[in-house]
């Protein structure tokens, strides 16, 4: 019944053996670094634009491909089904995995001889293959597999730089999170087969008779278990920690796609579960938007370049899934309109995150590879060192901010107006709650222009605030390249929407078949070539106006920037990346995500010696969760008592449990 | 109940008590020698003369009976060990255990669902006595040697129970049995040799170090 369309499916798997192959290579090429280097960059990017032909095909053809290994004797099937949900995520996941294989060939440096590149390559080529089998996988068993697979790969590139006990704590927490989340899951897979009888995802379709509380149960373990790994706002505490962390090119790939393999995970569940109640919608809603909020919060006040990204992360994730709440609110509630809006924004905006958050990750990575440092307070003036790293920068701040000729803006319109489609069909309060979701919506924009102005304001202009930075040189052409992919495909988005909005209808299909017949096409807005031609008409007026003034001022006296008339400023009369947020942080944010520090200047006669310094803990893990395990440890610690550390009393263990069993054995029946 | 199976099995069992109540390594080795000898017989009884009985019985004999003991005095000879057994509590509790848990294999082996002709035999009860009697040498002795003993008998008692399986399931249990067996030695040998060498003795006591 399903078609088989061998070259697709199959193309797949060519990217999946490639994968595997050259990572397995790595580990063979042993201490000869360069090799390795070469190889598992040269496999990874190969196999990825296998992997995208592949994938781009299928997202427009309805109907799955399957491909399955099966051991009935041992009650395995290892089975693979690529459709177009699974496409939609699929090309994400092989582009940045190309451009991070790219960027990694410059970024990275080994030491001729040592292991670590092998290793690295090997990790890195693991987790592309394990994210590409999540969101191919057919059976609960091959997800669950490749989700670890996928979780540990990442926790070894994150520690990359081992060396470093910051590195070392970032990856601890990651692995406990993700493997706290990853519990979470089994008991959703395991209920799931529980009632159809079996882990194929086929038979998942008897979840449709469910109960409304289990199937509540079953969606809100799901949400735990896959937020914890998507970053949802209480359950983000490990991502500013690791993405920091990681090298670059993992963050990119880490904060572009692997955190979206559990918005596949959460959305493929859907498609099994009969519909969800409204106040569920609302309550992932009102979760999203309070992330929001709350990670850009953080972001604003963050020093360390990559964590203020990293919080930009946790965001962007509370946006899609305000969309998606949305989406099954409004789904619930009969608004038809409003909730194909919500989904198409939330599912553009998993797209546009992983273009223009691999970009930033990227660029970012570019100037801690120029300078060395990540601290906002040792950059400053990389825009005329690295201007073109700076530009694109520029460029992919101006995409997450929704500046209109680029992508971000596409997304959130398309949540704006869905906020406002719903208002003006709900009445009375229902409607005040949508137009205060767009006035959060709009602050959580406000915010995010004023992080990326502080980041890159700080980052790029003004004066070198260190020597590192004034010694910076311009990237490679290799890391150029790897940057431009991304923001090329932002700027397409961005003028021509109907193209990803035309990809995007085949997953959308997918997603709202099991609820709704599709009712002709949505109304969606105008983005014809109207869109593009005005738009594109805009950008060379000001490409053209740019050119222009930089013509008139060619010559034009250069003097330091915010000179303000001085003839030797210095970087310490300019604005710092804490003063800039000053402002917002005393005036709008809870006091709970602003900076805690100490001042030890105290009332004396004459001055002391005063020092002043600044935390920027997370709340969600020093209020709540760590806490909350201090506690599960202490009542835990009993247990340990029960470790002897003694063969014998572990046999003893054995055999009480034996006996136990065979007395419950024979009582039993 | 005077069938030579059940004659075997009884003898099995006195086995049991014996080795639990001894303080001596060498006694403790050859009944455990003895014990698989004997065990090795069982086939020969209890189904047709074929090719494989016969091969399951001869393989078991030289393995149980001679290998083995063969191995275990080689490896008391070379670590120069004292020839007691060492217990953590003392013969007599240990005997009244082994007591406690044969009699609990008795009434057990009477209510599980079993093929008739092995209703009301001493296979099952055997079996899991033996079974417990080494769980329970595993426990109470200190030495690793005896405690490799303890192993051995868990699988002479798992051995009572392949014979029962052995013409529904030809060669799975035998493979089972002998593999376990060689992997026995061969890790305990090797785990001895090493616990003397690092920490000179083989009390396993010393290892609870390595807890955390």
């Amino acid at each position: 019944m399903t078609p088989i369309f061998a070259t697709d499916i199959n193309g797949l798997l060519l990217a999946l053996a490639v994968l595997l192959a050259g990572g397995l290579l790595c580990l063979l090429a042993g201490p000869r670094a360069r090799l390795a280097h070469l190889l598992g960059a040269s496999t990874a990017a190969l196999a990825s634009l296998i992997g995208l032909t592949a994938a781009l095909p299928a997202l427009s053809v309805a109907g799955s491909q399957q491909v399955a290994l099966s051991w009935p004797a041992a009650g395995l099937n290892l089975a693979l089904t690529l459709d177009p949900l699974a496409a939609f995520f699929l090309l994400p996941i092989f582009l940045l995995t190309f451009c991070g294989a790219l960027y990694a060939i410059d970024y990275l440096h080994f030491p001729a001889r040592s292991w670590r590149a092998g290793l690295h390559w090997f990790f890195y080529n693991t987790l592309g293959a394990s994210m590409a089998v999540v969101v191919l996988a057919a059976n609960g068993l091959v997800f669950m597999l490749a989700w670890e697979l996928m979780s540990l790969s990442s926790f070894f590139l994150v520690t990359h730089d081992y060396q470093e006990e910051k590195v070392r704590q970032a990856g601890w927490l990651y692995l406990v999170a993700t493997h706290i989340g990853a519990a979470f899951l089994f008991f959703v897979f395991f209920e799931a087969s529980r009632v159809a009888g079996s882990l194929d995802f086929a038979s998942f379709a008897a979840l449709r008779a469910l109960p409304v509380d289990a199937t509540l149960l079953l969606f809100f373990a799901a949400l735990i278990g896959f937020g914890a790994k998507a970053g949802l706002f209480p359950l983000h505490v490990w991502l500013p920690d690791a993405h920091p962390a990681a090298p670059s090119h993992v963050s990119a790939i880490m904060s572009g796609v692997m955190i979206k393999t559990a918005l596949y995970g959460l959305l493929r569940l859907l498609t099994w579960l009969p519909p969800i109640p409204a106040w569920a919608g609302i309550a992932v809603a009102l979760l999203g938007i309070t992330g929001a909020l709350f990670g850009i919060a953080m972001a604003a006040t963050q020093t360390d370049i990559k964590r203020s990204l990293a919080y930009s992360t946790v965001e962007n994730i509370g946006l899609i899934f305000l969309g998606l709440g949305l989406w099954l609110f409004c789904q619930a509630t009969g608004h038809e309109q409003a909730a194909v809006l919500a989904l198409v924004g939330a599912l553009l905006h998993i797209w546009n995150h992983s273009l223009f958050k691999g970009l930033l990750f990227l660029g970012a990575g570019s100037v801690v590879h120029a300078t060395g440092k990540r601290e906002l307070s040792a950059l400053g003036g990389l825009l005329r060192r690295m201007p073109l790293t700076g530009s694109l920068l520029l460029f992919g701040a101006a995409a997450i901010s929704a500046l209109p000729p680029l992508n971000g803006f596409i997304s959130e319109w398309l949540l704006y107006l869905s906020l406002f489609n719903a208002g003006q069909d709900a009445a009375g309060g229902a409607a005040f709650f949508f137009m205060l979701l767009a006035i959060l919506l709009a602050l959580t924009g406000g915010l995010v222009v004023l992080v990326m102005t502080r980041l890159l304001g700080v980052a790029l202009q003004g004066e070198p605030r260190s020597a590192a930075a004034a010694e910076a040189h311009e990237s490679s052409a290799v890391l150029i390249a790897a940057m431009s992919i991304p923001a090329a495909l932002c700027l397409l988005v961005g003028v021509m929407p109907q193209l990803p909005l035309q990809g995007i209808s085949g997953p959308l299909l997918t997603l709202l078949a099991p609820n709704h017949a599709p009712t002709g096409s949505p109304l969606l807005p105008p983005f014809g070539p109207a869109w593009s031609l005005s738009l594109l008409t805009g950008l060379a007026a000001l490409v053209a106006i740019v050119a222009i003034r930089t013509w008139r001022r060619r010559n034009a006296s250069r003097l330091a920037t915010w000179g303000c008339g001085y003839l030797k400023p210095s970087a310490r009369m300019a604005y710092t990346a804490g003063s800039y947020s000053q402002f917002a942080q005393d005036t709008v944010f809870c006091s709970c995500v602003t900076p805690t520090g100490a001042s030890t200047r105290g009332p004396a006669l004459f001055p002391p010696p005063a020092q002043f310094g600044q935390e920027r803990l997370d709340p969600a893990l020093t209020r709540w969760f760590l806490p909350l395990f201090g506690k599960l440890a202490e009542r835990a610690y009993a247990f340990r008592r029960l470790q002897a550390g003694q063969l014998s009393i572990y046999v003893l263990y054995i055999f009480i449990a034996t006996i136990l069993l065979l007395g419950w054995g024979i009582m039993a029946p | 109940m005077n069938t030579p199976p059940n004659l075997i099995l009884l003898f099995v069992i006195l086995f049991n008590f014996f080795i639990l109540g001894t303080s001596r390594l060498n006694t403790c080795i050859r009944s455990v020698a003895l014990q698989g000898a004997l065990l090795s017989l069982l086939p020969l009884f209890l189904h047709t003369l074929t090719f494989h009985t016969y091969l399951l019985a001869v393989g078991a004999f030289v393995l149980k009976g001679l290998l083995m003991p063969w191995l275990l005095f080689r490896a008391i000879r070379q670590v120069k060990i004292r020839r007691e057994v060492e217990p953590r509590i003392g013969y007599i509790p240990t005997l009244l255990l082994g007591a406690l848990t044969t009699a609990g294999a008795f009434i057990f082996g009477d209510r599980l669902p079993l093929l008739p002709e092995h209703l009301h035999s001493l296979f099952i009860p055997a079996a899991l006595s033996t079974l417990a009697a080494g769980f329970l040498m595993l426990i109470t002795r200190r030495k690793a040697i005896a405690q490799v003993l303890g192993y051995l008998m868990f699988e002479n008692g798992i051995f009572i129970f392949g014979t029962l399986l052995a013409e529904t399931m030809p060669f799975l249990v035998e493979m089972g049995v002998l593999l376990d067996m060689l992997v026995a030695i061969f890790v305990m040998g090797i785990v001895m040799h090493h616990i003397n060498r690092e920490f000179s003795t083989l009390n396993t006591e010393q290892l609870s170090l390595l807890r955390e």
